[in-house]
């Protein structure tokens, strides 16, 4: 048995691709890697699919009567906040799976290889976008069901979703980040548990900001969570004629929400590949 | 082929500066096999991870077929093959996906990367964890998948960190047969372990390592000849004659016989060992020695250890790795 391959098939790499085809090849074979263990082990994807419907019926069938929006119906109002909400908790999954391989040491199996160094990052988002966007399209469904309806033309609805995605992949760099910071993937779901939760609640997602107390209200109205809220309604055509809370960032929301993922990814892109070039497991 | 200077390596800890590497020199010419023998904490994986690209060191200078490794880890990478401490696998995809990847990775074309794992797959026997995913598969199945990837591309230079580490003694006698064909095919290697048996069955030259530098250098036979090559080992009926039996085996022995906590176990390195154990044996039976076992057996690291720095290799041999490879 001889392990090397006979020399006239020499399975030694041809000329180095190109950087860019390089970079798409590598992003793709582990995007592809990722989306088959979501495949194989649907936990995740079962989680990501159930807890948005369980959210929109809780939301919109038990607190919803209870719970008055000046202006619009009560379903109209919530949909944008779940939207928000899922995506976002979406997103801390590329910082728990960043963690879970950096333990797994398969991390170190794709650092020693001549990759794009910024593949194992780009499939870790991408998937996760994927992800976000299945969630996204359940939710949609759900919402439809309940009488969620949307009010403004097709490209505005476009627009919404674009947004929403768009925020989660920003935000995807930022977890990624920390999950390659963390020692183990729990310290990921425990930190976004207890740093999201606060953020998703004080602020427009459920309630509208202004039924707070007033310091509440003022964090309210300054928190992201809730400019991608306002910015989602708008496009959506879901504000009815709830006024807009007199704070800048509430009332330039889509703005507000787009400056925001590109200042995201111009730090966080780069500081992710940085990172990445420097860990290895234990 | 590998060239190593003064590595030096710290790590911050909460109890002060950790020296992984303190001066690491280390030269394995091509078509060549070293073995770093060394026990838990000695450094070995910190200097296969500096050479694979994995980690900088605070210090020191690394040559990979004359690549350096430290100015240019890409290229370093397009022509070794690596297989880390614990095998370094995706759980959720089968053996041949796992291969697959990495071809793609190496940038094989598709074509070529499928054939690639096939192969794989077929020569390390591997077609039942073919198509499964690797979740599930024994450690020695893992490990075979993960030295296949180290393979994927015929590196010009392999890196195995402690490849039997953990395994049974079956599944390491089959890695050791396979490591010995790479080696036969003429490939450049660099493989850590903690047991003597394994440095001398697979390399050409050996070197002892611990508190992160090399503390001994040279083939197996002349480290044998260091510290004798096999070690006579009796136990007694009666402790009371452990004197007598000490003076004679050391009368015999290349240096002082040691006589074990117990009180009855007296051994000693010789250099012939089968002609020692027969001398050993008659003086004994003249001066009425009563014995309860007698033998030979091969120097382990611990014996290595004890000669080259005066104390005991701590956290040798089989107790300790085995558990992070089962806790995965
Ligand atoms: N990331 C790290 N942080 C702190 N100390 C480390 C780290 N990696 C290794 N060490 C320490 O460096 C020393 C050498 O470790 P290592 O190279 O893993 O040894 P070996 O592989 O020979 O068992 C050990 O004392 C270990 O605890
Ligand atoms: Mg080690």
């Amino acid at each position: 048995m001889s392990v090397l391959a006979p020399e006239n098939r020499q399975a030694r790499p041809a000329p180095e691709p190109g950087a860019a085809s390089m970079w798409l090849s590598d992003g793709w074979t582990v995007t592809k890697r990722n989306l088959t263990k979501l495949k194989r082990s649907p936990d995740m994807l079962v989680f990501a699919v159930l807890q948005p419907i369980m959210f929109v019926l809780l939301f919109s069938q038990i607190y919803g009567g209870s719970i008055q929006v000046q202006g619009t119906d009560y379903t109209q109002y919530l949909m944008a906040g779940i939207f928000a909400q899922t995506v976002i908790f979406g997103s801390t999954f590329s910082g728990s799976a960043m963690a879970q391989d950096l333990k797994d040491g398969i991390i170190d199996r794709f650092r020693t290889l001549p990759m794009s160094s910024s593949a194992v990052l780009v499939g870790r988002t991408n998937s996760d976008l994927v992800l976000n966007g299945i969630s996204m399209l359940i939710m949609m469904a759900t919402g439809f069901v309940v009488g969620w309806r949307v009010n403004a033309p097709f490209s505005s609805f476009l627009a919404g979703i674009g947004l929403l995605l768009l925020f989660s992949y920003a935000f995807s760099w930022v977890m990624a980040l920390l999950g390659m910071s963390v020692k183990s993937p729990e310290v990921i779901n425990n930190a976004s548990f207890m740093i999201l939760f606060p953020l998703t609640f004080i602020s427009n997602a459920f309630v509208q900001s202004q039924t707070l107390p007033a310091p509440l209200e003022a964090f309210a109205n300054w928190n992201p969570v809730s400019a991608l809220v306002q910015a989602a309604r708008e496009l959506f055509g879901n504000v009815g004629s709830v006024p807009t809370p007199d704070a800048w960032p509430m009332q330039n929301a889509v703005p507000t929400v787009l400056i925001g993922a590109i200042l995201m990814l111009l730090i966080f892109v780069p500081l992710c590949i940085r990172k990445f070039a420097s860990i290895s497991s234990r | 082929m590998i060239e190593a200077s003064g590595l030096k390596k710290t790590y911050r800890s909460k109890s002060g500066p950790v020296h992984a590497l303190a001066g690491m020199d280390l030269s394995v010419p091509r078509g060549t096999v070293k073995a770093l023998l060394g026990p838990n904490g000695a450094g070995k994986t910190t200097v296969v991870k500096v050479l694979t690209t994995l980690i900088r060191p605070t210090e020191g200078t690394a040559l990979v077929d004359g690549i350096d490794v430290l100015s240019n880890p890409k290229a370093a990478r397009r022509i070794i093959g690596v297989s880390g401490q614990y095998a370094a696998v995706d759980e959720n995809l089968t053996g041949f996906e796992n291969l697959e990847m990495v071809g793609r990775l190496y940038h094989l074309s598709a074509r070529e990367a499928k054939r690639r794992a096939q192969d794989l797959i077929e020569q390390f026997e591997l077609t039942e964890a073919g198509n499964r995913p690797v979740k599930g598969f024994s450690g020695g199945m893992r490990r075979r998948i993960d030295l296949a990837g180290a393979l994927v591309i015929n590196p010009k230079v392999l890196f195995l960190d402690e490849p039997t580490t953990g395994l049974d003694p079956r599944s390491r006698l089959s890695l050791w047969g396979i490591i010995k064909n790479l080696v036969s095919d003429g490939t450049t290697l660099l493989l850590t372990t903690q047991y003597l048996e394994e440095a001398d069955q697979l390399s050409d030259d050996i070197a002892v390592i611990d508190g992160g530098r090399v503390i001994a250098e040279g083939t197996a036979d002349e480290l044998k000849a260091q510290i004798g090559g096999h070690r006579v080992v009796v136990t007694l009926v009666n402790p009371a004659d452990a004197g007598a039996a000490r003076e004679i085996l050391g009368r015999h022995g290349d240096g002082e016989a040691t006589v074990g906590t117990d009180g009855r176990t007296v051994e000693v390195g010789v250099i012939n060992g089968p002609r020692a154990l027969q001398y050993v044996l008659g003086d004994l039976g003249q001066a009425g020695v009563e014995l309860h076992d007698a033998g030979m057996r091969r120097p382990s690291l611990d014996d290595v250890f004890l000669k080259l720095t005066g104390r005991h290799a701590e956290n040798t041999d089989e107790n300790v790795p085995a558990e992070k490879e089962n806790a995965k």
